[in-house]
């Protein structure tokens, strides 16, 4: 067989019956520029088959190439002692200690949401936990970042229905506790939706998979789901904007069978346990033609496809689909020589097609065959060294006038103005989203969804702990890009913090508008800077990641959204701790410093109807010096409670974490604080907790002779929010507004 | 205690019960795969969680169909008691060994959250450490564990002591605000007429340890380690 498909690699491509002849119109139609086009003739000394056009149309979107992104993505921080695994695999891989590793990554499925919500979040979160399980892991937990429209426009609210039933329908099937996660509406998603979703999976050290293929003659093996026509061409669709005919790029939409990737994931560990896997990867964006084009250039080899012997969900189906179909739940794996059958049995076992169809090769091309004909032929290395990549130009945003406290007027009435905060849209509880998501299975959730700043999962058979979360401010981002993707790491890295965990890396997801345009570009530009220096001085380094570009509706871009998922690591689980208060007589004590800053504050964009201003600065070391303070003292068991101060400031946290706990407090402004009293309480000043202890007096001294700021507000106790001289509010009235308002939006009819 | 824990294809609970079954009694179960119909004689049958065959079809008809359920159904005859959980009830009641049947949630969405239970009897191998009227804790997580059943079978159920959990509000009171599904009677888990199998869609494995969720689902295993060795 394999003489027969070297003899036949010499010949050109056949042309099947009825294909095309390549035109201008052709090559558009592929996403392809007139000058990509050049490169593709002169990489291939002639016209490509329409397969062959397919396969460059689909490694050189932006989506599988990362053309427009990868100059600036290498300014990122990628390395640490515990990395074990940076960006460039499947996922990320970080060292946590006894042996074990934590794999993760986030990625966006945000085209195809828009689209058809319940499948396309459904096939994102498939979609990342193949990537995480493709490399040996089990998945432990799933998380996930949602940014719909204005709540007002029409389609806000089957979109956030379907999303979330997407989500849980394949989550909750799979068995993987969805268990963190964040959601946020503005009227810049309308037409352009964000769904990313992150899965954290544990391996052990000495048994994790790359993709990367070896050994001349080694069987090609495809299991899983069988191919069908389903997402052909979906990495074009995700790397182009939006038109009002997007809808009818609905067959561009994957569907997802949740059931058969359960079965995959444990016929896969089952066959890992063993020892005849010698690379694996996940058909994702681009199918069978970026899988087996990875796993070949990375080994720098060659493969031969025998597209006829690819298991197919319908007759009649061409070399092209086959090689574009995003049909879901399909893995490729190059096996040990003579391991077939032992594999086989496995497969069969779990009731998934298993089929050779193909092998290495020396040649380092990449060829096609199909019922003894060779359809394609292209050489490996230039499609990947000389795809394009691009330089964009860019215009950095500049960054706004501060605004002064004394600008944003003070409320009128205390009571009024924090119970629309705690239940507006961005604040209200998600309680709504997240009972539909099982964040219990496995038994190991910890630290449940609003119950602390990061989920907290137990590592199996031990008192280690993983934390994680996912944080963006993007209206910080969008007032001033460099500063926005500073605050987004830091705040991932704080949330970490809070919890008790030590923060240990990062997966980016970037979601922007279209890179051609010199101010979107400036602003991915100026997220990178700002996450990059944020990586290097917190020692959070980037592991993973997925690039989300064209995220425009009819010119219109999304706010700039650079998602940080953030991974770290707590020794003994039974010292963390959550942001419920629960005890009274506990004294309150705010860390970190306290400007004022309501420049782009939710109180002002809520209260005042305005988003202006400079978004809060952040200082790196200051961040990092409160921070460690934080973890320190919770380490040595002073903290029953600890919240970081993000969105609404000061008396949002209080809030929060009197509702969640059941518990009150009395508070007050320090005596001789000079902040007017709606900048302390609303500001939004960056590297600050409140935290909860029975010791408050030990930990303000400790913090003194740290240098960290700290100071009493008060006690808890109670059934009410008593800030002195400003307000009275009982918890249960702060609760209802908080609870009711997504239930509200969502049984309301149109 | 020597327990079998059922694993279907799709089933994704079976390793929380079996972590819960050895915490409480120090050894693993074993597993038995689907298709084994001649598994080991144990103390206990687990049925447990998940979507078995991607829930397709309905919850749980295909499962009651696969050779291992044509065994259990045998021994369960035979008095082997059976404890059946979530996607299990949905099984055992496919396959007729509980009256009754599990409707998608009244509010038509999947729902994961602590509820509050109300112990209807101690007198069975499940309930023996609990006293009838106590109220617990435990998680669910389901779409389909809307239970009903027809006006004489619940009759039935009533008259023989056949329910054995109800939902309930914190302080006991058996009412709509503490029915996460929609169930008849706010019914949460019910027994055959001997009381050897039993089924419910709350989760007591998700309830056996301080840090996860409380301990409340602890004793149902504890008694039947007390009753079965």
């Amino acid at each position: 067989m394999s003489s027969n498909a070297v003899s036949l690699e010499k010949n050109p491509p056949v042309k099947l019956p009825n294909e095309p002849t390549i035109t201008p119109q052709i090559v558009a139609e592929h996403g392809l520029s007139p000058e990509e086009y050049q490169r593709v003739l002169a990489i291939m000394g002639r016209t490509p088959t329409m397969v062959e056009l397919g396969i460059f149309s689909a490694m050189w979107s932006e989506h599988c190439s990362y053309k427009s992104s990868k100059v600036w993505l290498k300014k990122l921080p990628t390395k640490a002692p515990w990395v074990i695994q940076g960006p460039g695999e499947n996922a990320g891989v970080i060292d946590i200690g006894d042996g074990q590793a934590a794999i993760f990554k986030m990625e966006s499925h945000n085209h195809p949401s828009y689209i058809e919500p319940y499948q396309g979040a459904a096939t994102g979160v498939g979609g990342i936990l193949r990537d995480v399980f493709t490399m040996g892991a089990r998945p432990v937990a799933n998380l996930n970042a949602l940014r719909f429209g204005d709540p007002a426009h029409p389609k806000t609210r089957h979109l956030v229905s379907g999303v979330v039933a997407g989500i849980g329908g394949y989550g909750n099937c799979m068995g993987i506790p969805t268990v963190g996660g964040e959601t946020n509406f503005h009227a810049a998603y309308n037409g352009n939706i964000l769904v990313n979703a992150m899965t954290v999976g544990i391996a052990p050290t000495a048994r994790i998979f790359y993709a990367a293929a070896a050994g001349v003659g080694n069987p090609l093996v495809y299991v899983g789901s069988k191919t069908g026509r389903d997402g052909i061409h979906g990495a074009t669709m995700a790397s182009t904007e939006f038109s009002e005919d997007s809808e009818e790029k609905r067959p561009t939409v994957q569907v997802g069978d949740p059931f058969v990737e359960k079965l995959l994931l444990e016929a896969c560990l089952e066959l890992m346990a063993t020892d005849v896997i010698v690379a694996i990867q996940d058909m994702g964006a681009a199918g069978l033609t970026s899988s087996s084009f990875e796993m070949a250039a990375k080994g720098g080899l060659g493969v031969i496809v025998e597209l006829d012997k690819v298991p197919m969900r319908e007759t009649g189906m061409n070399p092209y689909e086959l090689m574009l179909s995003e049909s879901q739940e399909r893995m490729l794996i190059v096996l040990k020589p003579g391991t077939e059958e032992q594999a086989r049995k496995i497969f069969e076992k779990w009731e998934l097609d298993f089929a050779v169809i193909g092998h290495l090769t020396d040649t380092e091309r990449m060829v096609l065959s199909w019922h003894g004909d060779i359809v394609g032929n292209i050489p490996i290395p230039p499609l990947v060294t000389e795809a394009p990549v691009y330089e964009r130009p860019w215009t950095l945003t500049p960054l706004p006038a501060v605004l002064e406290a004394a600008e944003a007027p003070a409320p009128k009435d205390w009571r009024a103005s924090l119970l629309a905060l705690m239940s507006c849209p961005d604040l209200a509880s998600k309680a709504w989203i997240w009972h539909q998501y099982d964040h219990l299975i496995m038994g190991n959730t910890a630290i449940r969804p609003q119950d602390g700043d990061a989920a907290l999962v137990r590592v199996n058979g031990g008192h280690k702990g993983l934390a994680m979360t996912s944080d963006c401010t993007p209206r910080y981002v969008q007032a001033h890009p460099e500063t926005g993707g500073r605050q987004a790491v830091a705040e991932a890295w704080r949330n970490i913090t809070a919890v008790g965990a030590k923060p240990l890396a990062v997966t980016d997801n970037m979601n922007f508008g279209n890179p051609q345009k010199p101010e979107i570009m400036g602003q991915f530009a100026g997220a990178i800077m700002g996450m990059a220096e944020a990586c290097k001085v917190l020692d959070f380094p980037v592991v993973s990641g997925n690039v989300s570009l064209y995220n425009e509706t009819e010119g219109r871009p999304i706010l700039p959204t650079p998602t940080i998922g953030a991974v770290g690591v707590i020794e003994d689980i039974g010292k963390s701790v959550g942001s419920r208060l629960t005890q009274a007589g506990l004294g309150i004590v705010l860390i970190g410093e306290t400007t004022g800053w309501l420049g782009q504050s939710l109180y002002l964009r809520e209260a005042c109807g305005r988003e202006e201003g400079a978004p809060p600065p952040v200082d790196l070391l200051v961040e990092r010096r409160n921070g460690d303070f934080v973890r320190s003292q919770i380490a040595i068991g002073r903290v029953e409670a600890c919240h970081d101060l993000s969105d609404g400031g000061l008396i949002v946290a209080l809030a929060e974490m009197a509702i969640a706990g059941g518990t009150g407090m009395e508070i007050g402004q320090p005596a001789g604080n000079a902040v007017p009293s709606h900048a302390f309480f609303y500001g939004e000043d960056q590297g600050r907790y409140v935290i909860a202890s029975g010791s408050a007096d030990d930990v303000i001294e400790a913090a003194q002779a740290a240098g960290v700021p700290a100071v009493l507000l008060g006690y808890s106790g109670g059934a009410s929010l008593v800030v002195k001289g400003l307000l009275s509010l009982p918890l249960s009235d702060i609760k209802a507004a908080h609870e009711a308002w997504l239930p509200g939006y969502m049984s309301a009819t149109e | 205690m020597k327990a079998a824990v059922l694993v279907f294809p799709g089933s994704n609970r079976e390793g929380d019960v079996a972590q819960a079954i050895e915490l409480v009694t120090g050894r693993k179960p074993q597993m038995v795969w689907h298709g084994d119909g001649d598994f080991e004689k144990t103390d206990l049958i687990v049925v447990p969680g998940g979507f078995s065959y991607g829930d397709y079809l309905r919850c749980g008809a295909m499962a009651a169909q696969s050779p291992v359920m044509a065994e259990v159904k045998k021994r369960a005859g035979q008095g082997v008691p059976v404890l059946a959980i979530c996607n299990g009830f949905q099984i055992v009641t496919e396959a007729g060994l509980l009256p009754g049947t599990l409707m998608r949630n009244a509010h038509l969405k999947f729902v994961c959250s602590d509820v509050h239970l109300k112990v209807e009897t101690s007198q069975s191998l499940f309930t023996n450490r609990y006293q009838a009227g106590q109220v617990i804790r435990v998680p669910v997580a389901h779409a389909e564990g809307n239970y009903f059943a027809d006006a004489d079978t619940l009759k039935r159920l009533e008259d023989r002591g056949q329910i054995a959990f109800r939902y309930c509000a914190p302080d006991g009171t058996v009412n709509g605000t503490g029915n996460p599904n929609g169930s008849i009677q706010n019914i949460a888990g019910v027994f055959n007429e001997t009381k050897t199998v039993m089924g419910l869609m709350p989760h007591p494995e998700n309830a056996v340890e301080p840090m996860f969720g409380g301990c409340d689902g602890k004793a149902l295993f504890e008694g039947l380690v007390e009753a079965l060795t």
